[in-house]
């Protein structure tokens, strides 16, 4: 295979591998404060793009994108508040299949309102035939917005759970919930603002990939599912590990053509997911012992 | 005659040493208590000796049978039945169901059996539910049977627990404090059943913080401590022991 | 065992019914979709043992009713006469175990039969039931989840990406499934009646069978691994055998209705596989009450007609997915409690014996 392919190959997979990354980041959050997994992750994602391609017809661009996200994280909110805050210990089961539910309602709502067809962001700088040439490779400007975008995102989110007092309370709730409550921290609060926090990142990395991968109504399921692979690979929970873990999977998954005919893509993840579940589901980086004990 | 052998039986969770080195064994009939201030690793012990977890290192002999990193229904099924410190009954389902439930081991219907409704099972169901009923009368809790077993009052709830094991007819029944929770005279009388269990020919080993439980009942104490034993030997001589004195009651100055 | 037949007797009658209805209103149309509800239910009911009994989610079951579909499909309708020389293909024509029929084009055909067929789907379907619901059924909550959807998706992507499975457009002009002395499962409209009490006498045989069960020892044993599982392992139930079994069991419920809805509707397409599918089954069984079989069986009647009739139009999906969502935030036991049947019916029997839940 020449060289320059396989840059190319690489660069995608990195590219794709930084969204589900982040997709998985978003997981981790709201896990981390309420031991659910958000299978409406995905949708935060699609969501943000949808929106901000709405919004673009007539505001320009970077206006656009933050009204977007600012959207997106309010229905996180809602959903959070309608859904999800009033339930008392929910068992693992109810809230797999609420998510679920939620997810369902929130793509068919997006197919009424946008429908089928197929959108995208205007490249944020140049245009889909510009490219810029970095070390023998030609890349195209989009994916560095995608990966500076997500990097900046990611060092945002590490800055405010390490060094403000808010991100502390969050992690003291994921830590001991009752413990958290005694020292007058407000769980139901913190709940809240994980989803926030979750979809806002979600929304920004829809808003940051769309130019590249288009989007459409139904594009948050499988993002989902890439998502929440890659968290379990890294270790549930472990935001740092996902970032390695969204890079393995992406990677696998561009250089997976070579060998798999490209309808079978999709497969790739799913059998890694699989695989990692019936091998090591506590993941590369996580603890056996810790997987077991965390409540679910 | 031995029932059981616990030989040498070690398990390390992460840092901690659970058990190290455990070795004692079980007379076939008598009534043996295990006893330790909290954290010695009794129900480790219980769990390792049923199967719940593998032991790291260790043997575990049970009726000449090596038993150690058997599935726990494999070895319920040679004939060793337990009980649990936090009751474990099962919900939605009546006081004599549960007991049913322990005559599983004794019968055979199956998958297709059941599905088909074949003649045999008739009368198996009808011997189950027999069976279930007579244990049910022996422990003196049949009125309750048709109740649903998680709204009988907690003490009730003991009982319905040890009379699913008995329906496993085991050889040897392990309880996992069998009192806990319950006033003196629910005590007294649990003690009046475990003696009669052994009466019939059961051997027991259970785990218990209640003293006058274990002094009254037991033939032989084992005392554990931080996972390790510190002692073996009759009730009266252990209440004299100097070592087991000290980790319950701290030195004596 | 009395209480047991009432209820089934009581169903059979209102199947009866129903169609005597169609038949005075002149609206015999109606059956077509009846007995397509039929097969579902098939399905829905095997399900709900899985999810209600053994407390295992599937999303991903209709996978199982892919496997069934498409391999029936497949081999019925796979032109074998170019290869009459090849030895295993002589092998089956000698056992008796091809048909030839004319194709569209007048031409010949040399299919396998619908039987062998339907024993090879089904047989597939415990294969790879075995194969997946070991390693799965291991796993717990989300993981559980995830695997099962993972294994729905899969099946979705294989039947959609492959060629000779048709891809997006599926496999077409499949032939009726015969019976014995001139009956068919077909959609033919000649045969709409029978077809009609052929699907629901499966199902009442499928409840039967199912009913039995959970009145059985290994139904009792179940509902102690769903209530307790480590108790019920400490009085020596075999629990990941039996959770195996009844996945299995589960899944040879689904894969039958994929076969027999692939030859009554003469088709089938990837959409049987998709993700949506699976959550809808999973919404039925969940607003029939989780552990309920007869309210398993009268939300899936209800939910498919309506669904199949194009009640719920272009939202369809997202009914189910507001279903799904309304039941477990306000009645995670479903609709249709247990104990709450079990208590109409002794009301209405008059009887003092108490049913076992």
């Amino acid at each position: 295979m020449h060289l320059d392919f396989f840059f190319q190959y690489l660069v995608a997979g990195v590219t794709y591998g930084t969204i589900y990354a982040i997709v998985a980041i978003g997981f981790n959050i709201i896990y981390n404060a309420t031991g659910i997994i958000n299978f409406a992750q995905g949708e935060f994602v699609m969501l943000g793009g949808m929106t901000a391609v709405t919004l673009s017809r007539f505001l320009p661009l970077p206006v656009a994108i933050l009204g977007a996200v600012a959207v997106t994280t309010v229905i996180g909110a809602v959903i959070e508040i309608t859904f999800i805050r009033w339930l008392h210990r929910p068992s693992v089961l109810r809230m797999i299949i609420i998510t679920i539910g939620i997810s369902i309602l929130i793509r068919e709502t997006a197919l009424h309102v946008w429908g089928e067809s197929v959108r995208a962001l205007p490249y944020f700088t140049g245009s889909s035939v510009t490219s810029i040439h970095l070390g023998g490779v030609y890349i195209s400007p989009q994916v560095l917005w995608v990966i500076g975008v997500s990097a900046l995102a990611v060092a945002g989110l590490s800055a405010f759970f390490n060094y403000t007092l808010l991100g502390r309370q969050v992690r003291a709730c994921s830590a001991n919930r009752d413990a958290a409550r005694l020292c007058g921290i407000s769980v139901s609060n913190m709940v809240t603002l994980s989803f926030m926090l979750s979809a806002a990142i979600g929304a920004l990395a829809g808003c940051v990939v769309c130019p590249i991968t288009y989007i459409q109504y139904d594009s948050g399921t499988p993002l989902a599912i890439k998502g929440f692979t890659v968290a379990i690979l890294g270790g549930l929970g472990n935001s740092v590990a996902a970032v390695a873990a969204g890079m393995i999977l992406g990677v696998l998954e561009s250089f997976s053509i070579w060998f798999l005919p490209a309808a079978y893509k999709e497969a790739i993840s799913i059998s890694l997911l699989l695989i990692i579940l019936f091998v090591r589901p506590s993941g590369i980086f996580g603890s056996a012992e810790a997987a077991r004990l965390k409540e679910f | 005659m031995t029932l059981l052998s616990v030989r040498d039986v070690s398990k390390r969770f992460g840092g901690l040493q659970a058990v190290g080195g455990v070795s004692f064994d079980v007379a076939r009939g008598s009534i043996k208590a295990l006893i330790g201030p909290n954290g010695a690793g009794k129900t480790t012990l219980f769990n390792l000796i049923s199967g719940v977890l593998p032991p790291d290192s260790g043997r575990i002999l049970f009726d000449g049978t090596a038993v150690q990193g058997l599935q726990p229904f494999e070895i319920a099924a040679l004939g060793m039945a337990r009980t649990f410190q936090h009751i474990r009954l099962f919900p939605k389902m009546t006081v004599l169901e549960n007991v049913m439930v322990g005559r599983h081991v004794h019968s055979r219907a199956g998958f297709l059996a059941g599905m088909l409704n074949l003649p045999f099972t008739w009368s198996e169901e009808r011997r189950i539910r027999d069976r279930s009923f007579e244990i049910l009368e022996l422990l003196g809790i049949a009125d309750s049977a048709q109740a649903e077993a998680t709204s009988l009052a907690y003490g009730q709830q003991r009982v319905v627990e040890l009379g699913r094991a008995l329906a496993c007819e085991p050889q040897l029944l392990l309880l996992d404090e069998p009192v806990a929770g319950l006033n003196m005279r629910e005590t007294i009388d649990m003690g009046k059943r475990i003696a009669k269990v052994r009466d019939r020919g059961i051997t027991v080993l259970l785990v218990e913080h209640d003293m006058s439980l274990v002094m009254n009942i037991s033939d032989e104490v084992v005392v554990l401590c931080y996972g390790e034993k510190i002692a073996e030997d009759r009730p009266l001589a252990i209440q004299r022991n100097r070592e087991v004195i000290r980790v319950y009651l701290g030195e004596v100055q | 065992m009395k209480a047991r037949i009432l209820p089934v007797a009581a169903f059979a009658v209102f199947i009866v019914v129903i169609q005597l209805v169609t038949h005075l209103t002149d609206s015999t149309y109606h059956l077509t979709q009846l007995t397509m509800t039929a097969y579902y239910s098939l399905l829905i009911v095997g399900l709900c043992m899985l999810i209600g009994y053994a407390g295992q989610i599937s999303l991903g079951h209709a996978g199982f009713f892919a496997i069934g579909g498409y391999l029936t499909a497949f081999l019925t309708t796979r032109d074998l006469s170019q290869q009459k020389g090849n030895f295993f293909v002589s092998m089956l024509s000698k056992s008796g175990v091809l048909v030839a029929r004319p194709d569209l084009y007048g031409g010949d055909l040399l299919n396998v039969h619908p039987w062998l067929a339907c024993a090879v789907a089904v047989i597939a379907a415990v294969v790879i039931a075995y194969l997946v619901g070991g390693p799965v059924l291991k796993l717990k909550g989300h993981y559980l989840a995830m695997a099962t959807l993972g294994f729905g998706i899969i099946i979705y992507r294989i039947a959609l990406g492959t060629g000779f499975l048709g891809a997006a457009d599926g496999i077409s002009d499949v032939p009726g499934f015969p019976l014995l002395s001139g009956l068919e499962i077909t959609g033919k409209s000649s045969m709409r009646i029978p077809n009609y009490y052929l699907a629901w006498g499966l199902v009442i045989l499928g409840m039967v069978l199912l009913l039995n069960l959970i009145h059985s020892r290994v139904g009792r044993a179940l509902s102690s691994i769903h209530g307790a599982e480590d108790a019920a392992d400490a009085v020596g139930i075999p629990t990941a055998r039996y959770k195996l079994n009844v996945f299995v069991l589960s899944a040879v419920f689904a894969a039958l209705a994929g076969v027999l809805l692939t030859h009554y509707n003469g088709g089938i397409g990837p959409s049987e596989a998709s993700v949506m599918k699976s959550v809808r089954y999973v919404a039925i069984v969940a607003a029939g009450g989780m552990a309920n079989l007869w309210g398993a069986l009268s939300m899936s009647l209800v939910l498919n007609y309506l669904s199949l009739r194009g009640y719920f139009g272009t939202f369809d999906d997202a009914v189910f997915g507001a279903i799904l969502i309304l039941i477990m935030l306000f009645a995670p036991e479903g609709l249709l409690r247990r104990h709450l049947f079990g208590d109409l019916k002794r009301i209405f029997s008059g009887s003092s014996e108490e049913e076992a839940p």
